[in-house]
């Protein structure tokens, strides 16, 4: 929980309050966070005219609960060797790790206002070459837990005690490949490797409960021989508490099923899949940006 | 081909100079999906278990760890059959690998047409197309066992993704001793004048042979190895079609994608020459001996002295 490299702290975020002390935030310090991470994508989607709201704005509070408060890692150097990884293998919720990217001082919060363009360096999907803080590059669904297992694999070769995390949406648990990481994981019992599935029931083309339903999703991590846990994922105390739970248990990896709701924060986003790939308009930012003061 | 000694087959090479590897830099680590005993890196998974991974039927997750792998500083060999180590698992190539750039060196065996008797669904025909596609791969293909020890050597000496196409059946040994494989660099294998025959893999004894039979024509045909599908040595393709005036590509892939487009794009842009072409068209094999499979699809030797002998009736005098 602490670390001894200079801790990513909550940063000053223009109209956000800052916390300069040296103690871990508080799930109200977090909480306000989460508030500026939903401007920052509400922004930056609409700015671009382009991007997925609805699955970013679901992530708010896993990544909020990971860069500000478990993960152990230091903005100032991004190729730290003994740092915790992150990988994003649902690569279309990219504005929401820009956003965290930012506020925790990887770059500079005004390339945000760049996402998409030409020239930018952040990408529509998560580019490691050009995006510091960028674990992988991710996007076509379904490889990133194969990425992050390489990770961890090279952690326990190298004795070293970094640990390694992934977010999943639901729908690419659709994809075989993700399965057979779960598969390799569970088997060479891989337990510096946390995963979160962003549980939000939805897909681009509906409900994943009729298009091809995963119930029930934590029974099959489970048959994988995986450690499960579920969760609101949009409580903090309830992510806090199963991110250190996976911290400290052994013998094999742990997935968190973050139960979320696409769109969460904004009132008309919310649920609404039309806000899956689609950004909102000029008017929608406003009003977003007026329910997110 | 009685002119050349027979060898070890490239992946036997490919095997034994992993563990040589192995033994010199703690840092590789290969990665196997369930067919190590025909790749041949068991033998580096006997010697060196923790370094050894075997993802069993699970190609594309080979491809992810092994990403995942040499984000984190490793250099990894991810081996099977050249069919599922690429076009089973493209998009993972190509995302997890070629747009990350990152340290993974795919070698695959069984490739092409002598494979044999598994017939068309294990005969990869197209995997030079789908690897020469990608952008910052370096694509080799060897000729015999002393080649494929060297670019095995290159590959892992040399950081960035890499494509290196083994082969099944034992082949002739057609370098010398003290050949010095150079990445991108093609070799002179024999010298002439007339025409170019422009080979590597399998083929390229076969193209030795073929020379060896035109010049008893009268015919001064130069040999070119050209090992490094990707990036093409230039350079050799603009001089042979310079000084030879026609150029025949012979390799056991198909028409379309191989070695034979890629010298095709070269000479139409810096020095158009008649060509000639001895390659699959457009066709899939089937079951039989490797021999026979040759014979059938028309990559021998034979073969490669008829398409020399057309190229050259097109050849301005």
């Amino acid at each position: 929980m602490s670390n001894p490299q200079a801790p990513a702290q909550l940063a000053d975020a223009g109209a956000s309050t800052s916390l300069t002390t040296d103690q871990a935030p508080g799930v109200e310090d977090l909480q306000r966070m989460a508030r500026i991470l939903r401007r920052h994508i509400v922004t930056m989607i609409g700015r671009a005219n382009s991007g997925h709201p609805g699955g970013s704005l679901s992530t708010v509070e896993i990544l909020t609960s990971l860069y500000f408060r478990t993960m152990r890692h230091n903005p100032a150097d991004p190729q730290w060797a003994d740092r915790d990884r992150f990988v994003i293998s649902k690569g279309h919720g990219a504005p929401a790790l820009y956003a965290a990217l930012a506020e925790a001082g990887y770059f500079p919060i005004e390339w945000l206002s760049t996402l998409r363009q030409v020239d930018s360096r952040l990408q529509g999907h998560p580019d490691m070459k050009r995006t510091p803080g960028i674990e992988f590059s991710t996007g076509s669904l379904g490889q990133g837990l194969s990425i992050a297992t390489g990770m961890a694999l090279a952690a326990r070769m190298d004795q070293r005690n970094y640990r390694v995390y992934a977010l999943l949406s639901d729908g690419e648990c659709q994809e075989g490949q993700t399965w057979e990481a779960a598969m390799f994981a569970g088997h060479h019992q891989i337990d510096n490797l946390t995963v979160i599935v962003d549980n939000n029931g939805c897909q681009l083309d509906g409900l994943i409960c009729t298009i091809m339903d995963l119930d029930p999703l934590a029974a099959k991590w489970k048959a994988f021989r995986w450690h499960t846990l579920e969760v609101d994922g949009h409580s903090f105390p309830e992510l806090l508490e199963a991110l250190d739970v996976a911290r400290s248990t052994k013998g094999g990896p742990t997935v968190i099923i973050a139960h979320t709701v696409k769109g969460k924060g904004v009132s008309f986003m919310e649920n609404n899949n039309e806000f899956h790939g689609k950004a909102p308009t000029p008017e929608q930012v406003a009003r977003a940006l007026e329910e997110l003061a | 081909m009685a002119a050349f000694p027979l060898g070890a087959s490239t992946r036997e090479a490919y095997g034994k100079t992993l563990v040589e590897l192995g033994r010199e830099n703690p840092n590789i680590v290969v990665l196997d999906a369930d067919l190590s005993s025909s790749t041949q890196t068991y033998a580096f998974g006997k010697q060196f278990p923790d370094r050894f991974f075997n993802v069993g039927l699970a190609e594309q997750n080979m491809i992810g760890i092994a990403a995942g792998l040499a984000a984190s500083g490793k250099t990894v060999f991810a081996s099977s059959f050249a069919v599922f180590a690429t076009s089973r698992c493209f998009d993972q190539i190509r995302v997890s690998i070629a747009q990350a750039h990152v340290n993974v060196k795919v070698v695959a065996s069984h490739a092409g047409i002598s494979v044999g008797e598994d017939g068309a669904s294990h005969q990869s025909i197209e995997d030079l197309s789908l690897m020469c596609s990608l952008p910052g791969f370096t694509v080799v293909v060897p000729a015999d066992e002393i080649e494929t020890s060297q670019a095995i050597r290159a590959a892992a000496a040399t950081p960035g993704p890499f494509y290196v196409r083994c082969g099944r059946p034992k082949v002739p040994v057609v370098y010398p001793p003290d050949y010095n494989f150079v990445l991108g660099q093609a070799v002179v294998m024999r010298e002439g004048r007339d025409v170019t025959l422009v080979s590597n893999g399998l083929l390229l004894a076969a193209a030795l042979e073929a020379a060896a039979a035109l010049e008893r024509e009268g015919i001064d045909a130069r040999v070119l190895s050209m090992p490094t599908v990707k990036p093409l040595d230039q350079d050799a393709l603009v001089r042979a079609a310079r000084e030879t005036g026609a150029v025949v590509v012979a390799e056991e892939h198909l028409l379309h994608g191989g070695l034979g487009s890629a010298v095709a794009q070269v000479l139409g842009e810096k020095h158009p020459a008649p060509m000639g072409f001895v390659a699959l068209r457009d066709t899939y094999a089937e079951s039989g001996k490797p021999d026979d499979l040759l014979a059938k699809y028309g990559l021998t030797a034979e073969d490669i002295r008829k398409a020399a002998l057309a190229t050259l009736r097109r050849k301005a005098t």
